[in-house]
């Protein structure tokens, strides 16, 4: 129904590529338009569904809490997260949950850029609920396999192409073209690492 | 009109009534001539004169006609209602009766074909024989209607019901989705609904936006997202779906509410139980909700084999 606003679809994205999402955009002028982070795979993300390990919460506030997570991918690469007084329910989860834990995140992409010109990738949790590893699991096959879907269209895509995906062409724009190869390799090596696990497991 | 769309037309109708009738298909066009082309009739109209014209010669009623279409209608499965206000026929079985709710409505319940299940009201005024359910039938000259995105059929004065002999099955609308529940919407957990006949709205601060101020139910329900990365379903889980995602009972619920005076406390709990966790839904829509008939977790082992063959080929 054209009267009710879609709800923005959480992509799944590991942290490695998530973090150098640096480049966001708006599809219209509008103040209240939603704000997208482009993915360097080609796809633009209002909003991320994660699943890995908390390893350290702190509370980086000055005059108010300010609760940052570091939730912890296959790869070991680091998604940080941060809520404050905005965000009472992810806020009062990071202030109780005791790391290490594996936790299910839905939140919005933020980028801050910093005194040295770097643009940080961080998360702005909507929720954040303790889950199980069967749950981590199903994730990293999931991100696994969208993640990969991705590399391939943009691997695919012919850049001199007009009809080509408008967010790959943005993409090839924006960022360097032979980092693709990093998304693929961050696949490979989650499904290793999620493998490894479970023929550990089998062992014991 | 030409001589030969004339001829067509009178096939059809000289097919309708060969059982019945010693007519001659030259007769019938000669009929439909005079009505299209000597007094600008159009076409449809002309059918249906020259068809009550040969009704009335062999002593027949519409309904009885075999063959072709008894009143210009087209025979929709229910799947394909897709637009008010259309004339169609149906062929279908009763699935279920409701309790009507008002005196004007003689019968209301769902009507299915191979192709799924679609709403039919039937008028009291309309004085139509009744509908039993389990049975088939063929229903000639129904309306449809929509509401709120929803498609039904009516039943009115010149609809023609026939029990059929064949039994016609009741094909599946439910949809699947699967994802991940990641968020729980306002109006979910424990709610309290007008208790007014028929009335089920839920309350916003005791209020009813139709009774006002009125002394509510207990119910459980969730509103829930699903979202696999791709797209995203609204579901709705009602009070036993809920229960069985939550392991939450209505009692219980109450309990809990009435412990810390506060409803909220409800919906907390449960988002803690279920957000963030995967599970596997299945019913039929409604607006842009899918109704939770049956639903499960997924916890089981997944294959990370095949991706991962692909993801080192390319």
């Amino acid at each position: 129904m054209a009267s009710t606003p879609t709800r923005e679809v959480a992509r799944r994205v590991f942290a490695r590529e998530f973090n150098d999402a640096s480049y966001t955009f708006k599809e219209s002028d509008d103040d209240r338009a939603p704000v997208y982070v482009l993915l360097p795979t080609g796809q633009r993300a209002n909003r991320v569904f994660l699943v890995g390990t908390l390893t350290e919460t702190e509370d980086v506030g000055e005059d108010s809490e300010y609760w940052q997570g570091r939730v912890v991918d296959p790869n070991g690469d680091t998604f940080f997260m941060y809520a404050g007084q905005y965000q009472p329910d992810a806020a009062s989860m990071l202030r109780e949950l005791e790391p290490p834990a594996y936790v299910a995140v839905v939140g919005k992409p933020r980028t801050y850029e910093t005194d040295e010109g770097e643009v940080n990738v961080s998360i702005r949790p909507e929720s954040i609920s303790k889950v199980d590893e069967a749950t981590r699991d199903r994730w990293v096959v999931e991100t696994a396999e969208r993640t990969l879907d991705r590399v391939k269209r943009y691997k695919e895509a012919d850049m001199e192409d007009p009809a080509t995906d408008e967010y790959i062409s943005m993409a090839d724009e924006e960022y360097d073209q032979l980092s693709i190869e990093n998304y693929r390799q961050s696949v490979v090596g989650a499904l290793e690492s999620l493998q490894d696990e479970q023929a550990e497991a089998s062992a014991d | 009109m030409t001589e030969s769309d004339l001829r067509t037309h009178a096939t059809e109708i000289h097919e309708q009534f060969s059982d019945q009738l010693e007519i001659d298909v030259d007769d019938v066009v000669e009929r439909l001539d005079t009505l299209v082309n000597d007094y600008q009739v159009p076409i449809s109209e002309a059918r249906r004169s020259v068809v009550n014209t040969y009704l009335d010669e062999a002593g027949m009623d519409r309904d009885q006609l075999g063959g072709g279409d008894g009143g210009g209608n087209e025979q929709v499965n229910v799947a394909d209602v897709d637009a008010p206000e259309e004339w169609v026929d149906v062929r279908a079985t009763v699935v279920e009766l409701w309790e009507p709710r008002a005196d004007a409505v003689a019968q209301v319940g769902l009507l299915g074909d191979e192709t799924g299940t679609i709403k039919f009201t039937k008028w009291s005024k309309s004085d139509l024989p009744s509908l039993e359910e389990g049975k088939s039938y063929a229903l000639r000259n129904v309306v449809t209607d929509e509401y709120q995105g929803r498609f039904s059929v009516k039943l009115n004065r010149t609809t023609t019901i026939e029990e059929l002999d064949e039994a016609i099955e009741v094909g599946d609308d439910s949809v699947e989705a699967d994802g991940a529940l990641v968020d729980i919407q306002s109006g979910s957990g424990l709610i309290k609904r007008c208790p007014e006949d028929d009335c089920t709205r839920v309350l916003q601060n005791g209020r009813c936006s139709e009774h006002g101020e009125v002394e509510g139910e207990f119910d459980l329900r969730i509103k829930g997202v699903l979202d696999d990365g791709e797209e995203v379903t609204e579901v709705i889980f009602d009070e036993d779906a809920t229960e069985e995602l939550t392991g939450i009972a209505l009692e219980e619920a109450k309990e809990m509410a009435m412990d810390a005076l506060d409803t909220t406390v409800v919906a907390d709990e449960m988002r803690q139980k279920i957000l963030g966790r995967y599970y596997r839904v299945r019913g039929p829509t409604f607006g842009r909700y899918l109704l939770a008939d049956e639903q499960e977790r997924l916890t089981g082992a997944v294959d990370a084999d095949e991706i991962l063959i692909k993801a080192r080929s390319i």
